[in-house]
């Protein structure tokens, strides 16, 4: 998502639905927002909300984005630490109510929410001023205290002294700290004064995963919880036409049955009993409205539709003039599967409702979205929806449903027992990975046309880029997203190709379909970094130049475009031949180059082609420039991980229509890549004074593209279909 | 009523003998650090040492589970499993962590019964483990670093 979310209707509503805020705390936001410091009870400091100082010297960093393996719960009290010198070990992190008057993604408006790896690129002002503010009160209190300047005292590691010999604690200045004003303005730290930032802060979350102590929505447990498992239609947009619920009931264990929009819950005292309820469920679906394409019929929509021209993302000269006139012209057809999130923590969440509101246990990330849906579905305000952010068990989007699907499911079963005898009590619904892999919200089906042309001296002359594929911010609060007919998630990566092409189209067909899609690790980004990626070395390959030469000179404007090709080409000895292999094996080297949520990643993938047709992907070599690295080794983790869940859509990544129903189930035909599969990456950082951008998403787009153009260096076979297939 | 050891303890539970260890871990005694990630022992988030040896709770009924010694990531204590939880986090090797105790415990006995394994080793005995997260890298890198720690006297 590179567009600033705007959406007036929801701005309004928020302003009519928002009561004053609790006024005990201080936004930093940029702009007048200033208000009184509060004290806390027991001798703390609450300067701002985004820190709480305790007299125990804990600094509780309130973290404000979701914690789902990306960093944030690290690399956002860092930012803290550093602006208020505190140490490291005195560091806690707590996760933000639903309050978007103070919680609001400063990119999104008035919309609380993670996604788009915005929490770094929002958070690195913001929460460096809430420690400054912090270690300015402290400051001014230790200087009324001690009778001496402000500017003459030193705050590090936690301790504020000052040359008389004068020194006292966070903890121990905490109480007339708060006395203090919060400061109108902060100065803050040149880069050359950094303590944390650029340097490998510990994870905050890393002891307690290791233990099995870190709590998931999964692991939620309240008094008198029934847990509920629901039956989902078979195909999408099939309705409960009715059930028998007696053999369900039959089961010990099972306490209620109750019907729902979408479905039919069973719940019970525990997972188990709830999911052999479901499974002796008897559910006869009406199936009337229910979508009943397959995967091979919605394609063949799809290279109908691209036959006619659809609304233009980009344009500049002529392309039809420049294709018409060029000596040889090519074109290809790209191809891209639904893709399943399959975090392997399965779509949960806690509701309880009560009779002044509703309150939810989530690995949480869309606040605002989520808490206006249910306080619809359920006729309360929105700040009667109470939002504990758990961490998440990975999400890459789904967490972030823009339609709020699984919490309005849960909401509608706990609604449903309203007036029983199991009325008010939390209800946990878990899904199974079954469910989880067929209940929708997918990565769109995708259809890429290409056509381009190559001058005679080797130039690109034209490209020509035509997509089909489903919106994903279409119908949700997202909308405002799409402008001119165009989904701007849809074409991200491609209408704004870098690369210096003097006849240039894109245009996106957005067909409406009854499958449910969703935004997934890197969005738009997942389908046009291969189709650009490998269209760009098919034309390469035609105009005869070396695909990290060519794409240098096409980049001439584009310098950290550049900078990154630059870094991994020479990381990876691009200059020297590869190594060959065994008898019988053939290798081969590409290289990718993409720009995504405003980082810019190259990856050189080497692979190695086995004589049956076999392959595996041996070692990847990634730069990345993604401004100040706040926590190098949390962009290392990142661009791994990102790079493993590119690798795995392209190797496996598949979901499949037959008649409407989706024929995947788990992952054992789902696969994901495992650790015997995994090659070996090396990452490289370009040192930036750059303000810093996302790494979540911008390592995963890039190795697809990387590995077909590998493919192609190795056997000569050019693959346009994701997941790769040589044979 | 059945009776089980688990971390060296005595409990009783009142589940069906076809309940996968797992739920009764989980729902019955609540211990949550073993996780349900897909029901059919194929993303081993669930595993739990059986007599040492590591199992997938999800697909082990209670009933077969009965006269083991079983371990869960919460009673995991032994120096192998204490090595392998300290290099986990000198690495940082979690993400989102939800796959981490099962990896955590099967590196553990990995480790119980090889002190100094292979990349093919970790392979072997971690292919089970699936991680959407992709920290295949670390975890092999924390493997190797616990073995060292390990070798050197289990100073951990």
């Amino acid at each position: 998502m590179t567009t600033t979310i705007e959406n007036v209707s929801r701005r309004d509503f928020l302003k009519a639905g928002v009561v004053a805020g609790a006024g005990l705390t201080l936004g930093v936001w940029f702009g007048p927002h200033a208000e009184a410091a509060a004290t806390s009870a027991g001798g703390g400091i609450t300067p701002n909300a985004f820190v709480r100082i305790g007299a125990d010297d804990s600094v509780t960093v309130i973290v404000k984005h979701l914690e789902m393996g990306q960093g944030t719960y690290t690399g956002l009290p860092t930012l803290v630490a550093e602006e208020l010198d505190a140490a490291w070990s005195q560091i806690r992190v707590e996760g933000a109510p639903a309050d978007a008057r103070r919680y609001n993604n400063l990119f999104w408006g008035p919309a609380q929410g993670t996604g788009g790896s915005t929490a770094m690129g929002n958070s690195f002002e913001q929460m460096r001023r809430a420690g400054a503010a912090a270690r300015a009160m402290l400051v001014a209190a230790a200087a009324k205290e001690w009778q001496v300047p402000a500017a003459s005292i030193r705050v590090a590691q936690g301790v504020v002294s000052h040359a008389s010999g004068r020194k006292a604690t966070f903890g121990q200045l905490a109480a007339r700290a708060a006395e203090q004003e919060v400061p109108a303005e902060v100065k803050l730290k040149e880069p050359a004064e950094f303590i944390y930032i650029g340097k490998r802060a510990p994870r905050t979350d890393s002891r307690a995963k290791v233990r099995g102590t870190a709590i998931f929505t999964q692991d939620v447990r309240l008094p008198g919880m029934l847990t509920a498992v629901v039956a989902r239609p078979p195909r999408f947009g099939a309705r409960v036409k009715s059930f028998d619920a007696a053999r369900a009931k039959a089961v010990k264990g099972v306490v209620e049955v109750v019907a729902i929009p979408n479905g039919v819950a069973v719940l019970a005292k525990d997972f188990w009993s709830a999911k052999k309820g479901r499974d002796a469920l008897a559910v006869s679906w009406d199936e009337s409205g229910a979508f009943r394409l397959g995967t091979a019929e919605i394609l063949a929509q799809y290279r109908e539709l691209a036959k006619q021209p659809g609304a233009v993302a980009a344009e500049r000269g002529d392309v039809a003039k420049a294709l018409a006139g060029a000596a040889k012209v090519i074109e290809a057809d790209y191809e891209f599967p639904y893709l399943a999130h399959a975090a392997m923590e399965p779509l949960n969440c806690v509701v309880r409702l009560a009779d002044d509101g509703c309150e939810v246990w989530n690995g949480e990330q869309l606040q605002t979205v989520d808490q206006y849906a249910l306080a619809g579905l359920l006729g309360l305000k929105p700040e009667q929806v109470r939002l504990n952010m758990l961490y998440a068990g990975g999400s890459f989007g789904r967490r972030g449903n823009p339609k709020s699907d699984y919490l309005l499911e849960a909401a509608s079963i706990a609604r449903a027992l309203t007036g029983g005898p199991h009325a008010g009590k939390p209800v946990k619904m878990q899904w199974t990975r079954e469910d989880d892999m067929r209940a929708g919200f997918y990565r769109p089906l995708f259809l890429h046309r290409l056509k381009g042309a190559v001058d005679a001296d080797g130039n690109p002359l034209a490209w020509s880029q035509r997509l089909v594929g489903q919106s994903i911010v279409a119908g949700t609060a997202f909308e405002g997203m799409i402008k001119n007919g165009v989904d701007a998630t849809s074409v991200e990566g491609a209408a704004n190709l870098p690369y210096a092409i003097p006849h240039f189209r894109v245009d996106l067909h957005s067909p409406t379909l009854g499958v449910p899609v969703q935004w997934w690790r890197s969005v738009g980004s997942t389908h046009t970094a291969f189709a650009t990626e490998v269209f760009l070395d098919e034309l390469c390959h035609a105009a005869g130049k070396d695909p990290v030469a060519w794409r240098r000179e096409l980049l001439a404007a584009h310098p950290r475009h550049r900078g990154v090709l630059d870094l991994a080409a020479s990381q990876a000895g691009w200059d020297k031949p590869l190594a060959p292999g065994k008898a019988g094996e053939k290798r081969g080297r590409g290289i990718a180059v993409h720009e995504s949520f405003h980082s810019y990643v190259a990856e050189v993938a080497e692979v190695t082609v086995k004589a049956d047709g076999s392959f595996g992907v041996d070692r990847v070599v990634c730069a990345v420039d993604c401004g100040i690295a706040v926590n190098p080794d949390i962009v290392r983790a990142q661009m791994e991980g990102g790079i493993v869940f590119g690798l795995t859509a392209a190797l496996y990544g598949e979901v499949t229509l037959r008649e409407g129903q989706v024929e995947q189930s788990n992952f054992t035909d789902y696969p994901l890549l495992r650790v015997h599969e995994m090659p070996k990456i090396e990452v490289h950082i370009v040192a930036s004074n750059e303000k810093p951008t996302g790494v979540g998403e911008p390592g995963t787009p890039v190795i697809a593209p990387a590995v077909a153009n590998a493919l192609f260096a190795a056997t000569g076979k050019r693959l346009r279909s994701l997941p790769l297939r040589l044979s | 009523m059945i009776a089980l050891n688990i971390n060296d303890r005595r409990v009783e539970v009142d589940a069906a003998p076809d309940t996968p260890l797992l739920w009764v871990l989980r729902d019955h005694l609540g211990l949550t650090g073993t996780k349900y990630g897909c029901g059919v022992a194929q993303c081993g988030a669930c595993t739990v040492h059986l007599n040492g040896a590591p199992a997938r709770a999800c697909m082990t009924p209670v009933s077969a589970a009965v006269g083991q010694k079983i371990t869960t990531i919460e009673g995991a204590k032994s120096k192998a499993a204490r090595a392998v939880m300290a290099a986990w986090e000198k690495l940082d090797v979690v993400q989102c962590g939800f796959c981490q105790p099962g990896q955590v415990m099967s590196a553990a006995a990995l480790l119980a019964s090889n002190p100094k394994p292979s990349d093919a080793d970790i392979d072997a005995a971690l292919a089970g483990n699936l991680c959407r997260c992709g920290t295949y890298q670390r975890i092999r890198a924390a493997i190797h670093e616990a073995a060292k720690t390990l070798s050197v006297g289990g100073k951990s």
